[in-house]
């Protein structure tokens, strides 16, 4: 069992999985969130590569990666940050669209991520089929690959996207892209059920996810909630955005 | 491999849209057998968009080229405009063969949002069509058709407000929408099956257009070019052509001003492969995979990416591609316009343009067929203030 497996999986209560991009609003300030973040106490942090042109994601994450773009953020640099924050302790997964990795070159990418000990990788565009070779090198380096269910997944497809995740499976909790909303949708228990006769891994629920309501929830029904366009919004308001992140702590229990 | 062009193509998406790929794939596949299908998309091409479209034997351009015999596809007289309409009906068709009931598009130069806003009117469908504001303003005209059509026009502010950016916006409402949603793309990117689906609805264009070339001329063209921005008329015009290995065929990408400026659309000329909208194939991006922007002074062409087919056509160099500048396109525009009594989208103006300098090469006599893929009313603010 990994790491980050191990550090992900509900123990009596709901696991909680940060998000913020890496050189958002800066790349200082970001390391500053990362550390601070990594000290709440949380399971896992989940570190985002900035893309020009990220298909997943609503408003809030789309302008923090412009931000962090326009300062110079670069995928060596998000590495780097990966490997400041993951020096912290807290497990380190990396969220990057396929582009990058590719003009990076994905063996160097895999390499230098596991050297930087992060745990593993999130490819929000890149499916199943179109996963090697570059999951392979990824897991070479004994790096975890999380994959992502969705709502409009058939059950073959889930079979299959279970078989090829380590670490954790994502269930991405509703159609559409990132963005906080006031309710979580109808149907995610269904649904993690579902992916959960598919895997013994844990599940983590993402998009969409920001209040401590959704924590009480999600409690007994995912092993972890991730949380990001909540938390990019605080940081890009200046807030320190541990205050939220220890609120969702407490609703975890 | 499904749905690669050599090592191009793929489906680069958010998990949410593969079941709806997947639907579209299959339901493509049983239209296209379906004879039923075929008549009836036979029937709104005639009697809608006005086809078979005719071949001109554009004379006057060919003597100012040096004595060559310069033939223009006219997919400018489709119904809208431009050869967007050929796949507009063919995919909403499909939309209601699969139920949807809402379709989105993204549009750049507005052509294929006006296609997309005229078929939705035509057949009912609730229609949303994504356009940057930087588009908006200089194809303000395409705005205002669309809006008296029924279409609702979001406008997009992120990125280069271009159609890059109404194109990843158009994918996130799918993404959101996708269970009573269809997206009608406008060129053939984006994931499977789409550049496929796209060729295989724009390829009427060169089916006719080979036809009545050897009707009126008695052997095949020399050369055939047609512009490239996400590359849909070029491989509605190529496809027919393949495997008549003596005609040459030429993709027209867009220079801007020029290629060593770095102010252009050149994804084939001047980019190398990397992922963009679903696809791998040639595109504009730093050494960190960042897409680039781009300049065009030809909305349609604006786009940093290209079709997946059209990389692997250059990749095993059966097409040859090449940029013409804005100043070009500007020239050849204005040399259509007085010389034929034919006004030229500024997309085809840059293929105009290279058929000039293609007759140049091939001396008095040169045979060349142009894909004039669109009318150029939507240009005249931009050519004026050129």
């Amino acid at each position: 069992m990994s790491r980050l497996e191990q550090a992900v999986r509900a123990s009596g209560e709901l696991k909680l999985i940060p998000y913020f991009m890496a050189g958002h609003p800066n790349p200082k300030k970001s390391l500053d969130v990362g550390k601070r973040l990594a000290a709440t106490g949380v399971a896992a942090l989940e570190i985002g590569v900035p893309h020009s042109d990220p298909l997943a994601d609503g408003p809030v994450i789309q302008k923090a990666g412009q931000t962090a773009l326009a300062h110079g953020m670069t995928v060596a640099a998000c590495l780097e940050l990966a490997g400041e924050v993951a020096k912290e302790g807290t497990p380190v997964v990396l969220m990057s669209y396929i582009n990058p990795i590719l003009a990076y070159d994905p063996r160097k990418f895999a390499a230098e991520a596991a050297q930087a000990g992060v745990a593993g990788v999130i490819v929000p565009d890149l499916p199943v089929e179109e996963a090697e070779p570059v999951a392979g090198w990824l897991r070479s380096a004994a790096l975890d690959t999380v994959f992502m269910v969705a709502p409009t997944t058939s059950p073959a497809r889930m079979a299959a996207i279970c078989e090829r995740s380590s670490g954790f499976v994502y269930c991405v909790t509703l159609t559409g892209i990132t963005g906080a909303r006031k309710e979580l949708p109808q149907g995610l228990k269904q649904l993690v059920g579902e992916v959960r006769k598919h895997t013994g891994l844990p599940v983590a629920a993402g998009f969409g996810i920001s209040r401590p309501d959704h924590m009480q929830t999600l409690r007994g029904v995912a092993d972890a909630a991730v949380v990001g366009s909540a938390i990019v919004a605080e940081i890009d308001a200046g807030k320190d955005p541990s205050v939220l992140v220890k609120s969702l702590l407490k609703a975890c229990r | 491999m499904r749905g690669r062009f050599g090592p191009f193509g793929g489906q680069y998406v958010p998990e949410t849209l593969m079941g709806a790929l997947q639907e579209l794939e299959d339901a493509w596949h049983e239209a296209k057998a379906d004879p039923q299908f075929q008549l009836e998309l036979a029937g709104h091409r005639h009697a809608f968009v006005g086809r078979p479209t005719p071949l001109y034997a554009a004379t006057r351009l060919g003597e100012h080229f040096g004595g060559a015999h310069i033939h223009l596809k006219r997919e400018d007289l489709c119904h809208t405009g431009a050869h967007k309409l050929n796949n507009a009906v063919g995919q909403a068709l499909l939309a209601l063969r699969m139920g949807k009931t809402r379709v989105i598009a993204e549009t750049g130069a507005g052509q294929h949002g006006v296609a997309v806003a005229t078929v939705s009117a035509r057949f009912g469908l609730d229609c949303v069509v994504y356009m940057g504001t930087e588009d908006m303003r200089r194809q303000s005209m395409n705005v205002r058709r669309m809006k008296l059509l029924g279409a609702d026009v979001r406008e997009v502010e992120s990125g280069s407000k271009t159609l890059k950016d109404a194109t990843s916006e158009a994918i996130r409402d799918w993404v959101t929408n996708v269970r009573d949603t269809h997206y009608i793309i406008g060129s053939v990117v984006g994931p499977h099956p789409y550049p496929e689906l796209v060729r295989d609805l724009q390829r009427v264009i060169g089916d006719e257009a080979r036809e009545q070339y050897l009707f009126a001329d008695g052997k095949l063209p020399d050369a055939v070019v047609a512009c490239v921005g996400g590359g849909s008329n070029a491989i509605g015009m190529f496809t027919a052509f393949l495997e008549d290995k003596d005609v040459m065929l030429v993709g027209v990408e867009a220079a801007g001003a020029g290629i060593k400026s770095g102010q252009h659309a050149a994804s084939l000329v001047g980019g190398r492969p990397g992922v963009l909208h679903g696809a791998y194939s040639y595109l504009l991006q730093d050494g960190d995979g960042q897409v680039l922007p781009t300049h065009s002074i030809s909305a349609g062409l604006d786009y940093p990416g290209v079709g997946p087919e059209h990389a692997f056509l250059r990749d095993s160099e059966r097409v040859e591609y090449v940029a013409v500048t804005d100043k070009d396109a500007v020239g050849a525009f204005k040399l259509c316009t007085r010389l034929e009594g034919i006004m030229p989208a500024l997309e085809p103006s840059h293929a105009l343009h290279h058929a000039g300098v293609l007759a140049k090469q091939f001396g008095p006599g040169g045979r060349i067929l142009v894909c004039l893929s669109g009318r150029g009313d939507k240009d005249m603010d931009s050519v004026e203030s050129y």
